[in-house]
């Protein structure tokens, strides 16, 4: 199977690839997937007043999976947070290219993506119960 | 040294060019029919075809006159379990095989149970991916009347007990059928030592032309019968129809004879080879795992898992080098490897494997060449992993609750 350009050059030259710490401050993980499928994706978002300023991944899996989530980052860093909830897999499959049977690298970018959103919204929650 | 580097000599070899020119007269000028008994050109053809018949044999301390050519390995292994399954039903109905075999052995065999035609034991394979002689003795029923272990597995290269296996299988009057498809030109076949009925074999895994095999069939204790499984001519003592490839025909013969010839040579350079390769992953990647025999397996192969890491992502990472993994994403499947699987590895260590397949042509440059780029893709996978982050910051991975997709 020949990979299409983009998911050779993420490959190549992953974006944001690293970790943020999990307990700093503004900071979504989101992981997903798990070892005896082949593909597990860390996602991690940086927000600053409801905007995300950083992205991080890292990720266990085939190529597709590994550009599908430096492209999710790519993405997520200057939108807003409800901006970040409408990435639908369906466009990371469009931009990358992706043949019917890595779909699910998409879709485990999306669910990724929403992991991460929600661990922020839950942390940020957290915090204003706590100030209460 | 040229790229892309060819390591996948157990999917197929590069033809030696000494092959090439022998097959080269047999398609212009030499085209005759080895079937037409009546003119010079068919005379020639089967001159040919029965030299090559010979050097086949030689190889295998067979008799010429038990090599029936077939398309491939393949359709050996379709012909001797089914031809005998059909040929020996008032005899019974049960097949003995193991899990590890090749695809075209199992689904030949599922595609019998599914039919009823047959009943089967799948036996289970150690660690290293070896059938043990006495699980083969005590799947043994009255209703038994095939064993087929493959000499040589295409993964992990473990290197079966088959003279122990054949054996037991002539103590018992059972007909043995042997897949020796990776080990023929590899390691020394005897199949009277060995004890085998019927032996699958393909010339193109042993620097011949694709398009070519042949099944062994045994012509004396026991003479050994099948039921064809294609109607026609009546070719090959009546056992497949079909006119002979002469020019693929010279051309295994041909192969039979270079391995002959050449075999202690190849064997001891790539020994080296593949050793070196294997140590130098194992010196400079932590975590990374043998799957397979470590010592009885064929000399070409080396099979690795590398923790944390993706098999595909590897391969993709090393695109100027031909591999393959057991990885699911390589597989048609969306599986991962069912004999790295029945080996008890690890589903995820499963998705982590690749596996080199050394040959004749295969160099020194090659070889480091392959040595510095699998350090440089596994490290830089693994930097990339968050496995491999988790098992860093003591996180017991099989204790995580993973959400399974």
């Amino acid at each position: 199977m020949a990979y299409s350009d983009k998911v050779v050059d993420h490959f190549t030259n992953p974006r944001n690839m690293g970790s943020f710490k999990k307990d700093e401050e503004g900071v979504g993980t989101g992981m997903v997937g798990a070892p005896e499928c082949g593909d597990v994706m860390k996602l991690q978002i940086k927000v600053q007043n409801d905007t995300i300023v950083d992205a991080k991944f890292k990720t266990f899996g085939c190529g597709s999976a590994i550009a599908s989530s430096s492209l999710a980052t790519e993405w997520l860093k200057g939108k807003t947070v409800e901006e970040a909830q409408k990435i639908k897999n369906t466009d990371i499959v469009q931009e990358l290219n992706l043949p019917p049977v890595k779909i699910h690298c998409s879709v485990l970018a999306e669910d990724a993506i929403k992991a991460a959103l929600a661990d922020y919204q839950k942390k940020a929650d957290g915090a204003q119960t706590d100030a209460k | 040294m040229k790229l892309p580097i060819f390591l996948d000599n157990h999917s197929t070899t590069p033809m030696d060019p000494r092959v090439l020119e022998t097959m080269l007269p047999y398609f212009v000028e030499k085209f005759g029919n080895a079937a037409s008994r009546n003119h010079a050109f068919g005379w020639a053809a089967e001159e040919a075809v029965e030299n090559a018949r010979k050097q086949i044999a030689k190889l295998i301390k067979a008799d010429p006159k038990e090599i029936v050519f077939t398309s491939g390995a393949t359709e050996s292994d379709n012909l001797a379990i089914k031809g005998v399954v059909e040929m020996y039903k008032e005899k019974g109905d049960h097949i003995i095989t193991s899990s590890t075999e090749h695809r075209a052995v199992l689904d030949t065999v599922k595609v019998l149970e599914g039919k009823g035609k047959a009943t089967a034991t799948y036996l289970p394979v150690d660690k290293f991916g070896m059938v043990s002689p006495e699980d083969v003795r005590k799947a043994i029923t009255e209703k038994t009347i095939l064993i087929s272990i493959m000499l040589a597995n295409n993964e992990i290269g473990t290197i079966n007990p088959v003279k122990e296996i054949g054996k037991i299988a002539k103590e018992k009057g059972i007909l043995f059928h042997c897949d020796a498809t990776q080990g023929v030109g590899k390691i020394p076949v005897d199949v009277q030592d060995m004890g085998i009925d019927l032996m699958s074999f393909s010339a193109h895994k042993m620097y011949g032309p694709k398009g070519v095999g042949a099944l062994y069939v045994r012509k004396k204790n026991p003479r050994v019968r099948i039921t064809a499984q294609m109607d026609g001519g009546g070719h090959e003592r009546g056992m497949r129809s079909g006119t002979l490839p002469v020019p693929l025909i010279v051309g295994f013969g041909k192969a039979c004879e270079l391995c002959e010839q050449e075999m202690a040579k190849d064997t001891t350079r790539l020994v080296a080879m593949r050793d070196r390769l294997e140590a130098s992953i194992m010196k400079n990647l932590e975590e990374s795992y043998l799957n397979g025999h470590p010592a009885n397996r064929l000399p070409g192969n080396l099979n690795i898992s590398f923790a944390y890491v993706e098999g595909e992502s590897l391969l993709m990472g090393m695109k100027d080098i031909a591999l393959s993994s057991g990885s699911a994403c390589t597989s048609a499947t969306l599986e991962p490897s069912y004999v790295l699987r029945a080996l008890g590895v690890g589903t995820d260590l499963a998705h982590s494997s690749i596996r080199f397949g050394l040959g004749r042509f295969n160099t020194d440059d090659e070889i480091d060449y392959t040595i510095t780029k699998v350090i440089e893709i596994v490290t830089k996978l693994r930097e990339m992993s968050p496995l491999y982050e988790m098992a860093k910051e003591g996180v017991d991975l099989k204790s995580v609750q993973w959400a399974a997709h």
